[in-house]
């Protein structure tokens, strides 16, 4: 068996792929977060649960109507990106004149009007969620053996950012985004209808979460609180990363999760607050954020 | 300096109606265990002074901290395991919780402190999970368990605390000393400043204030009375459990003081007896606790954001 460090080359690898799978969904989710705040000016504690929502609406897909997760895949981010279109009308619309405090107490009230309801009726153990036929298995590269599935995560969740990524820097509806974020009033001014413009962004950045959340649903189980510890972690990222930057919410989630899974490869205890010992490092010498402008 | 500190005594004349409503809460509080439980209203009071503790921070200089769990459970491990396993009488017990809460207090804050606004709220909940996790691993915690069995003891070695009486009282003595420090604290030129702050930061800056000492000050002190409430707290229970660190806590410290009125001097005080009734009621619905938690988080912010003391003091046109 190949060593690397005294640590056997499976469990090495296996850690960094189990850190950047964690890695993708930081770097989905820290994205959601960052492109919501751009546009409405919310912290969005409803994060977490959007993202178990994802992973219930593909386990409901599946059980009830037969969808397998090639059509959860792209179902449940529209129906919970709805869902998020009705939250930004009924709720959110009412805080913009507000102090940022408010949005982040009524997304928090959200969450726990969700997972509560979650909790509820499905308890808090986990269910199930079979990886897709086409994706079981996996290859042996040598050194380690990589499952199609955890492979398919991290790939998928590249281009998803990405893309997303294209389309805020390098497209003319991102600069339209972009110009909104800025001056609202006068992009207003120039014929774009800007509140339809950011209702969009809130379902958009939701949809990112439920995607998060479908692929998450066959690696962890599928369960009401999956999401409520993943967005503390979250919010860590951005604070580390900044929100300022859309690619260095990217770099960020991935290289934290990275991260995260060599700690508990060399030092297991901190595995858990790892993320959160770097947080505070970060803010002692860049309180700004690695890619925060001030 | 000067100015402000002359501003501060204007309302004087307006405070008598604070005076008043001290006098009434202090009466009713001493009546109340003729119609209630002790045990119920000491764990009211001790959430009470905790959301006060949280409002001072919230309602004075306007930062959200959702952490303070980590200052209200720590500090309930400390005292639990002072009294338990030193074996010290109970106020050196709440004074060990309450030295722990401002150490923790001193590191949080200067570490928050350095990003403004909604950076703050997640800086705060970041450390306290992280805390959290420290609380599970941690030997002397006990994990799940929590530290049981914890013994009241002798106040200053004569009152035996095992006597519901004497629990209370001292319970009541904590609360009202507490609560008088926290108004002198917010009415002196120290509290005026913070309020400056709260308004317009840039401008107080500006003036010549060094506005980072202020709030960290402000963040310990809300700290150590967050920590009194907890170490307390761990007495009259006689347990000391991951619960009290929990996020749901800091959660539900912030719904307090939200309830009652931000920024009110007795609205913290409402809103946890409010909420701590509530609770007391809905004990039988499992997890739906969450979700009405939520649906008031939801109806305050949205209909409610004066809170019932502050609707109140509107509503008759004076402050309370």
């Amino acid at each position: 068996m190949v060593e690397i460090f005294g640590i056997p080359s499976q469990a090495l690898f296996g850690q960094l792929l189990i850190g950047l799978i964690n890695g993708s969904f930081y770097a989905l989710l820290s994205l959601g977060l960052a492109v919501i705040f751009g546009m409405l000016n919310i912290i969005n504690f409803t994060h977490g649960a959007q993202y178990m929502l994802g992973a219930f609406t593909a386990f409901f897909l599946l059980q009830y109507a037969g969808l397998g997760y090639w059509w959860a895949l792209i179902v449940a981010p529209v129906l919970v990106g709805i869902t998020g279109i009705i939250i930004e009308r009924l709720f959110l619309q009412w805080l913009y004149k507000l102090d940022h405090l408010y949005g982040l107490l009524l997304t928090f009230g959200l969450a726990l009007i969700i997972e509560g309801t979650f909790r509820n009726f499905f308890g808090s153990s986990g269910l199930p969620y079979s990886v897709p036929a086409e994706l079981q298995g996996g290859r042996n590269l040598g050194f380690m053996f990589l499952p199609n599935y955890r492979a398919w995560v991290v790939v998928f969740s590249l281009v998803v950012c990405l893309t997303t990524w294209f389309v805020i820097e390098r497209t003319r509806l991102g600069a339209y985004l972009r110009a909104a974020t800025e001056n609202p009033t006068l992009v207003r001014a120039f014929g774009i209808n800007v509140p339809r413009m950011i209702t969009l962004t809130y379902g958009f950045g939701v949809a990112l979460a439920a995607v998060a959340g479908v692929m998450a649903a066959p690696v962890y189980n599928v369960s009401p609180q999956m999401g409520s510890n993943l967005i503390i972690v979250v919010f860590a990222v951005v604070v580390i990363g900044g929100m300022g930057s859309i690619m260095g919410a990217i770099v960020t989630g991935f290289g934290l999760g990275v991260i995260e899974g060599l700690t508990k490869v060399f030092f297991p205890e901190a595995s858990n607050t790892v993320i959160f010992i770097i947080m505070a490092v970060v803010l002692l010498i860049r309180p700004a954020g690695l890619f925060g402008r001030a | 300096m000067q100015r402000l500190s002359e501003a501060s005594k204007i309302p004087a004349v307006r405070s008598r109606t604070e005076i008043i409503a001290f006098l009434v809460m202090t009466a009713a509080l001493v009546l109340a265990p003729v119609v209630a439980y002790p045990v119920f209203l000491m764990k009211a009071l001790c959430f009470a002074l905790f959301a006060c503790a949280f409002n001072l921070l919230i309602g004075y200089v306007g930062l959200l901290s959702f952490g303070h769990a980590l200052f209200f459970g720590w500090a309930s491990y400390a005292s639990a395991h002072a009294a338990k396993v030193w074996g010290v009488t109970p106020e050196i017990a709440i004074l060990s919780g309450a030295a722990v809460a401002a150490l923790f207090g001193a590191i949080v804050g200067a570490l928050a402190i350095r990003r403004q606004g909604i950076y703050f709220a997640m800086i705060t909940l970041a450390l306290a999970q992280m805390m959290f996790f420290f609380a599970v691993q941690a030997p002397f915690t006990h994990g799940e368990d929590g530290i049981q069995a914890v013994p009241r003891g002798r106040l200053f070695g004569l009152i035996n605390l095992s006597d519901q009486t004497s629990m209370y009282a001292t319970v009541l003595v904590i609360f009202l000393a507490c609560f008088l420090l926290i108004y002198r604290i917010i009415n002196s030129p120290f509290g005026e400043v913070l309020k400056a702050i709260r308004e317009n930061e840039p401008r107080a800056i500006s003036l010549g204030y060094r506005t980072d000492r202020y709030k960290l000050l402000a963040f310990v002190l809300s700290a150590t009375f967050a920590g009194i409430a907890g170490a307390t707290k761990a007495l009259v229970f006689q347990l000391a459990s991951l619960t009290d660190v929990d996020w749901p806590m800091s959660g539900e410290v912030i719904l307090m003081t939200l309830v009652g009125g931000l920024g009110t001097l007795f609205g913290p005080v409402a809103g946890a007896f409010f909420m701590v009734t509530l609770e007391n009621y809905l004990t039988t619905i499992g997890q739906w606790v969450f979700v009405v938690q939520g649906v008031i988080f939801v109806v305050c912010v949205l209909l409610f954001r004066r809170g019932l003391i502050g609707e109140l003091a509107h509503a008759l046109r004076i402050k309370l």
